[in-house]
C-alpha cells in the first residue's frame, strides 16, 4: 500500500479539518464526529478483513459490543478505572474471543465464513440480551470514562469533551498508521496475495489458515477497540452493539467509502453518517428510504465506493497532463 | 549416493471418479533438466499438481530429497525447495512488482541466498526497470518473467515451469525460452511443462512422455530425438 502525492494531501486535509473542528463545531457535532471516526477505526478493522484478506465477516460487532461490555465490567459503578488497566483488558479479552472464533471460521470459505461468523455473533447477542446481570436489552450504563494518569499526573482528562475528541482522533490516525505498516510489511503482502489467488499464494510455501487467523485477530482488536472508545463515549453498551445490524451497517460503510483503501472506509464513515444527519433533518419520517436510494446509486455507479471515485479523479488529471 | 531431488513412485491421482494418473514412476537428480511432455490430456499438469500437493494422490509416493511428502499440504511441501511457475502465470496483480518478488523471499534449505532480489534483477532487467509498477501493470512476458523470478526467490532446490510460453507471442515466446536457458545454465534442477515440442526437446537432458496418465517413454532426450517413432506416435498433433 503505498500513498501518492495526492493521497497525502488528502489525508493531511482531513487530519488537518478534523484537528480545527473543535474550535468552530458546535457541541452536537463534535460528538458526531466523535462517533463517525470512532466508526472509520471500526470500519477501517472490517477493511482488513474484507478487503484485504478476502474475508467477508458478518458478526465484526460481536468484538466491537464485547469490548464495550468489558469496559463496563471492569468500571465500578462508584469510581473511574485506570485506562492503563481497562484498555488491555478489553483488547485482551476481544483478541482472544476474535482467536477462539478466527480459529473455527478460517477453516471455512465464502458463504460459510459468513454464515459462522454470524452464527458466532448471534451467540454473543442473545447471551447478553438475556444476560440481566448486565441489564439484559436495555444494556449496561459506564458511569465513568477511564482516567489517564502517569504516577499522581493526570495526562488527559476524557471527561473533557475537547480532549475525549482529541484523544479518539489520535486513535484514529494511530490506527491507519499501524494498519499502514502492518499491511506495507512482509505480512501484508501475503495477505493481500491471499485475497488474490489463495491457492498459489500456498504453493508459494504459505500457511494461508495461519495468515488469515493473524488477520482475523488483529481486525477483532481493533474493532474491540473501537468498541471501547464507543462504549467510554457512550456511556452505555447494549446488546444492539454486537447484533447483525451493526454487523451489516459495518459492512455497508466499508462498502460505501471503498475496500481495500483504509481511507475509503474512513470517508464512507463520514459520508453516511452526515448523510444519516441530513435525511433525518430534511425526512425525519421516511429517511431510510432516501438513505437506501443512495445506497442503490453508490453500488450501481461507483463500484468501488467513494475512495474510487477520488482514485479515478486523480487519474484522469494525470493522465490530462 | 545422494537421494534424488523427487522420486515419484505408482503414482495414481484421481479427480473425482476419474482416474488421471496411473501408476506414474520418475525420479530426477540434482542439476538435471527434464521435460515432461504429452498431449492435451495425458497428465502433465494433474502430475504437477500432485507433487506439490495441490490435487493430493490417491495412491503412490512422492519423495523430495528422500522425505516422503505425499500427504503434506502444499505450503509445507514449497518449504521442501520446491518452485513452481504455475500455468497462467499468476502473479499478485495488486502487489507491486518489488512486492511480488520480496514477499516470496526466503533462503534455500541449506540456508544460504543464491538468489536475492538484486541477482534476480540483474538476471532479468525488464523487472528492474518496472520495480514499481503494479503486477497488473505488465505486459503478458513481463508477467512471466515475473512468475518465474517469482520462483527464484524462493531459493528453490527443483524449479517447475508449467505452460511458460503459453499465450504469448512468438518473439516473447523466444525470451521467455532464454530466460528458461538461463535459469537451467544457473544449475538449478528443472521440470518444463510445455506445447513447444521442438524447443523443449532442444533445452532438456531427459525427457518422460505421459501417455493417458502413464508414462511411455523415460529416458535421455537424445535418446527421444533419435527414435522419431516415439515421437511421431506420442508427441506430433
Amino acid at each position: 500500500m503505498t500513498h501518492s502525492r495526492p493521497l497525502l494531501t488528502l489525508l493531511i486535509l482531513i487530519i488537518a479539518a478534523l484537528t480545527i473542528f473543535p474550535v468552530f463545531g458546535d457541541e452536537f457535532y463534535q460528538e458526531l464526529v466523535i462517533r463517525l471516526m470512532i466508526m472509520g477505526i471500526f470500519a477501517m478493522s472490517l477493511d482488513l478483513l474484507i478487503g484485504y484478506t478476502g474475508l467477508v465477516s458478518f458478526g465484526h460487532a460481536a468484538f466491537f459490543g464485547l469490548s464495550g461490555y468489558m469496559l463496563a465490567i471492569i468500571t465500578p459503578e462508584t469510581e473511574a478505572v485506570s485506562i492503563w488497566i481497562a484498555l488491555p483488558f478489553c483488547l485482551l479479552v476481544t483478541a482472544l474471543a476474535a482467536l477462539i472464533i478466527g480459529w473455527f471460521s478460517v477453516r471455512t470459505s465464502g458463504i460459510y465464513f459468513i454464515m459462522i461468523t454470524l452464527a458466532f455473533a448471534q451467540m454473543f447477542y442473545y447471551y447478553f440480551n438475556e444476560n440481566q446481570y448486565l441489564g439484559g436489552s436495555d444494556g449496561i450504563f459506564i458511569f465513568f470514562k477511564p482516567t489517564i494518569f502517569v504516577g499522581d499526573i493526570q495526562i488527559l482528562n476524557l471527561n473533557n469533551p475537547q480532549s475525549f475528541y482529541y484523544f479518539v482522533l489520535t486513535s484514529l490516525i494511530g490506527s491507519y498508521l499501524v494498519l499502514s505498516v502492518i499491511l506495507q510489511a512482509p505480512f501484508g503482502q501475503v495477505i493481500r496475495g491471499i485475497l488474490a489467488n489463495e491457492k498459489r499464494t500456498r504453493a508459494l510455501g504459505f500457511n494461508t489458515q495461519h495468515y488469515k487467523l493473524v488477520s482475523f485477530v488483529i481486525a477483532g482488536t481493533l474493532a474491540g477497540f473501537a468498541g471501547f472508545l464507543e462504549a467510554a463515549a457512550g456511556g452505555i453498551i447494549s446488546p444492539a452493539h454486537l447484533g447483525w445490524h451493526e454487523s451489516g451497517a459495518i459492512m455497508m460503510v466499508v462498502i460505501l467509502g471503498g475496500m481495500g483503501t483504509l481511507y475509503g472506509p474512513i470517508l464512507g464513515a463520514f459520508v453516511m453518517g452526515f448523510l444519516q444527519d441530513y435525511f433525518q433533518e430534511i425526512w425525519s419520517a421516511h429517511w431510510l428510504l432516501l438513505f437506501g436510494m443512495f445506497i442503490i446509486f453508490v453500488v450501481l455507479f461507483l463500484p468501488k465506493g467513494i475512495a474510487g471515485l477520488f482514485l479515478q479523479t486523480i487519474n484522469r488529471k494525470g493522465n490530462g497532463k | 549416493m545422494c537421494s534424488p531431488i523427487l522420486e515419484v513412485s505408482g503414482l495414481h491421482t484421481h479427480y473425482g471418479a476419474s482416474h488421471i494418473l496411473h501408476g506414474i514412476n520418475f525420479s530426477i537428480k540434482a542439476g538435471e533438466c527434464i521435460s515432461l511432455m504429452g498431449r492435451n490430456g495425458m497428465g502433465k499438469t494433474t502430475t504437477i499438481r500432485s507433487i506439490f500437493g495441490l490435487t493430493p494422490a490417491t495412491r503412490g509416493r512422492i519423495r523430495v530429497l528422500g522425505n516422503d511428502v505425499t500427504t503434506l499440504s502444499p505450503h509445507s511441501i514449497a518449504r521442501m525447495g520446491l518452485g513452481l511457475v504455475p500455468e497462467g502465470r499468476q502473479i499478485f496483480p495488486d502487489l507491486s512488482v518489488k512486492e511480488n518478488l520480496t514477499m516470496t523471499a526466503r533462503p534455500g534449505l541449506d540456508g544460504s541466498w543464491a538468489w536475492t532480489l538484486e541477482r534476480v534483477l540483474q538476471t532479468f532487467p525488464p523487472l528492474a526497470a518496472r520495480l514499481s509498477n503494479m503486477g497488473n501493470q505488465l505486459s503478458g512476458g513481463e508477467q512471466q518473467i515475473l512468475s518465474i523470478a517469482r520462483a527464484l526467490m524462493t531459493n528453490p532446490q527443483l524449479l517447475v515451469l508449467d505452460e511458460a510460453t503459453e499465450g504469448l507471442a512468438p518473439l516473447v515466446r523466444k525470451k521467455i525460452w532464454s530466460v528458461i536457458q538461463q535459469v537451467k545454465e544457473t544449475g538449478i534442477t528443472t521440470i518444463i511443462v510445455d506445447k513447444d515440442v521442438d524447443t523443449q526437446l532442444k533445452v532438456s537432458d531427459k525427457s518422460i512422455v505421459l501417455v493417458k496418465g502413464r508414462v511411455a517413454f523415460s529416458g535421455d532426450t537424445s535418446e527421444l530425438v533419435a527414435n522419431p517413432d516415439v515421437h511421431i506416435q506420442h508427441l506430433s498433433v
